[in-house]
């Protein structure tokens, strides 16, 4: 079956995945981009879940994942009407420009 | 019996009085005031006949009022709150609401033109409770709360005119000098509770006997420190003349008749203790003889009538002290009544006076006032030939008992007493050759008082002249006082007399015969007359000894140093380093959303790299 596959790979895979949303969420100033990169991470978080459920043989992995993509799907509606009221008042989608809430 | 309503009865006049009194006429004050306190004294007076001859005391038993630990174990407390009668209290009862009474009708006569005339005799009825729990508590403890209520209604009533810094400097000393006093005596509960586990009267004190005399010795020490706080012996002494400050009825009931002979009754109770301890009984009797002459010398020089009855009120409770420490208890105490008497007389008839002269009070602009308030001046006179001890009157019964148990106690102790006899007689003529005889020396139009205040004037009179022989306490009283020997001796009741009659004759030549004289005198014996009448120095002693000492520490070392410098310090040092650490931290809050992301991952770096080095990641 999978056990071809060892354990490791996924999560490497999953760290990976996580880092590359880290690196985004720094160094882009794009608040799209800003927003995929939080999603990667959270897929890569998904990822590293299911893991280790089959791993373990439980399903206590799969039910977070449900959760983490229910709340995602939650957060991505939210989270794109701010960005279409920012981008309204401000006319700029330039993350570094936005920083309202030190005033 | 019913107890507990005698003291009651002047609280809930303190309680009408004080909550509704600034809206009641008068008329209703004085009702409420005089009316509570004399059902009090008809109360004593029905409670002591059925109580009969009292040869066993009477017990009351109201509640528990402090209980700790177990009952058997030796730091078992249990105080309740009792009271009791026997003998020695009937006698301070009567005295107390007797008298009380007396200057309470006299009080609203003289207080008729005064502010603050509700809270006045509200105050009054509320010396009148604490004084009357005092005598009736049952033990040390309940005694001590009468102790403390009275000084402070002492502390009220001499600050009354609170908006004349005299006399709210009074009141404070008074207060503040009480506590040294009251520390002795809560030092004397500790180690009475220590010792016989208990506090009540008839518990501890017949236990006395089996205590080592020198633990006696000490309790009773620290007793006497606290009589000599309230009833005014060296060196505690010096509160009592500035208390003259308070209305003159105040004088009258609290700083001569009753409050002031508190530390009497306290001693008097703890006989037991001091006829065990022969060496405390005798500095008592020594601080009591070395205060009545030291008070008589400096009350030959006053000018100011009340400031002589102060001082005569101090050497009087040498006396009672002197009778106290030779044994004689029973002579001390029935001092304690003939002085309730005449000196309440000389205090009320010197309220007349100055009552009568629109608030004069110094007898150097007084004279000739026989003839113009003659009632005050024929009753005063009772009072006088009684302080002077001229037999048959009543300060020469007590008196003459106290000198001739103090001749059986040391001789020298007598004959300092007869000396003191002499000049009391001395000062007490010349004050009333100063206000009553000779050419007025004022411009003042005297107007006699008001029936009000002279009938408790006469009534006091005729006590002050027969006390004596109608009531011999010492008599009433042996039962519960060690027996003392006694000695008929003649001779020495003619040397007191004599000693008393030269006094007045003394101040006759003085003032009467040759008016120049006492001056002249004085100019001659410049040295000991400015010591006497400056009052030996010992206020402006103390001054200098503790009270300068005591503010500088507290102004320099406490205020500037503990509160200003450490504790203010610390408090302000807190509030400085928090604003310091603030504005640092106020840096990271920049605005932008990446520098935060930024700090979370350096957060969860740190987080990680902690746990992987504590080993927490396994």
């Amino acid at each position: 079956m999978l056990t071809a596959v060892p354990i490791s790979w996924y999560l490497t895979l999953s760290a990976v995945l996580f880092a590359l949303g880290v690196a985004g969420f720094l160094f882009r100033r794009n608040v799209i981009t800003v927003f995929m990169s939080i999603e990667l991470m959270l897929n890569a978080v998904n990822l590293s879940f299911v893991t280790f459920s089959y791993h373990n043989k439980t399903n206590d992995g799969h039910l977070f994942t449900f959760f983490v993509m229910v709340v995602a799907a939650a957060e991505a509606a939210v989270g794109l009407a701010i960005i279409l009221t920012v981008f309204k008042n401000k006319g700029t989608l330039n993350i570094d420009e936005v920083d309202s809430m030190k005033n | 019996m019913q107890l507990w309503l005698i003291p009651i009865l002047p609280l809930a006049g303190f309680l009408i009085n004080g909550i509704f009194g600034r809206r009641f006429p008068k008329s209703l004050v004085n009702v409420v005031a005089v009316g509570s306190v004399v059902l009090s004294f008809l109360w004593v007076v029905k409670t002591l006949l059925a109580l009969g001859s009292l040869q066993e005391p009477h017990l009351e038993h109201y509640f528990t009022w402090i209980q700790s630990g177990t009952a058997g174990d030796p730091g078992f407390l249990q105080v309740n709150c009792d009271f009791m009668v026997d003998r020695l209290t009937a006698v301070f009862l009567l005295v107390v609401t007797g008298v009380g009474s007396l200057i309470h009708i006299y009080a609203t006569g003289y207080m008729a033109h005064e502010g603050g005339y509700y809270r006045f005799f509200a105050y009054l009825n509320l010396f009148m409770f604490f004084m009357l729990v005092l005598v009736l508590g049952a033990s040390f403890l309940l005694l001590f709360v009468g102790w403390e209520g009275v000084g402070l209604c002492s502390y009220l009533l001499i600050g009354f005119y609170f908006d004349k810094k005299f006399a709210t400097d009074a009141g404070n000393k008074a207060f503040i000098v009480n506590r040294i006093g009251d520390f002795g005596f809560a030092l004397a509960m500790f180690l009475i509770f220590r010792n016989f586990h208990s506090l009540e009267f008839v518990k501890a004190l017949p236990q006395a006997a089996t205590a080592t005399e020198g633990t006696l010795a000490v309790i009773g020490l620290l007793l006497m420190v606290g009589a000599c706080g309230k009833s005014a012996q060296i060196p505690l002494y010096v509160w009592l003349p500035d208390a003259m400050a308070g209305p003159t009825p105040v004088s009258a009931l609290i700083h001569a008749a009753t409050m002031v002979t508190a530390g009497v009754y306290m001693t008097a109770r703890s006989n037991v203790i001091y006829h065990h301890a022969p060496g405390a009984a005798g500095v008592i009797a020594i601080i009591g003889i070395a205060t009545a002459f030291m008070a008589a010398t400096i009350g030959m020089a006053q000018n100011d009538i009340k400031k002589v009855f102060a001082y005569s009120t101090v050497s009087q409770l040498g006396y009672m002290f002197v009778g106290i420490g030779s044994g004689a208890y029973g002579a001390g105490v029935w001092h304690v009544v003939t002085h309730a008497f005449f000196k309440a007389l000389l205090f009320l008839g010197a309220g007349s006076v100055i009552h009568a002269l629109e608030g004069e009070q110094d007898m150097r602009h007084m004279g000739g006032l026989r003839k113009k308030i003659p009632i005050t001046f024929w009753t005063m006179c009772c009072a006088w030939v009684a302080i002077a001890g001229i037999p048959p009157f009543s300060g020469f019964y007590s008196k003459d008992a106290i000198l001739a148990a103090a001749y059986e106690h040391s001789p020298a102790i007598y004959w300092i007493g007869v000396i003191t006899a002499g000049i009391t007689a001395f000062y007490v003529s010349r004050a009333m050759f100063l206000t009553f005889f000779g050419e007025p020396r004022g411009h003042h139009h005297p107007h006699e008082s008001p029936p009000v205040m002279w009938i408790p004037l006469a009534i006091l009179g005729i006590l002050s002249l027969t006390g004596g022989f109608l009531f011999n306490v010492p008599e009433y009283l042996k039962e519960i006082f060690p027996p003392i020997h006694e000695v008929e001796n003649p001779t020495l009741v003619y040397i007191s007399v004599a000693a008393g009659v030269l006094g007045i004759a003394i101040a006759y030549l003085m003032y009467m015969v040759k008016p120049g004289m006492a001056d002249s005198i004085a100019g001659a014996l410049k040295a000991p007359y400015q010591l006497i009448y400056n009052k030996y120095f010992v206020d402006e002693l103390y001054d200098a000894t503790i009270v300068k000492p005591v503010v500088a520490g507290s102004r320099v070392v406490l205020w500037k140093g503990v509160d200003a410098g450490l504790i203010d310090g610390t408090v302000n040092g807190v509030g400085a380093r928090s604003r310091d650490v603030g504005s640092i931290l106020r840096l990271l809050q920049s605005g932008n959303i990446r520098s935060y992301a930024a700090w979370v991952l350096a957060g969860g770096v740190a987080l990680i790299l902690v746990m992987g080095f504590t080993g927490g990641l396994r």
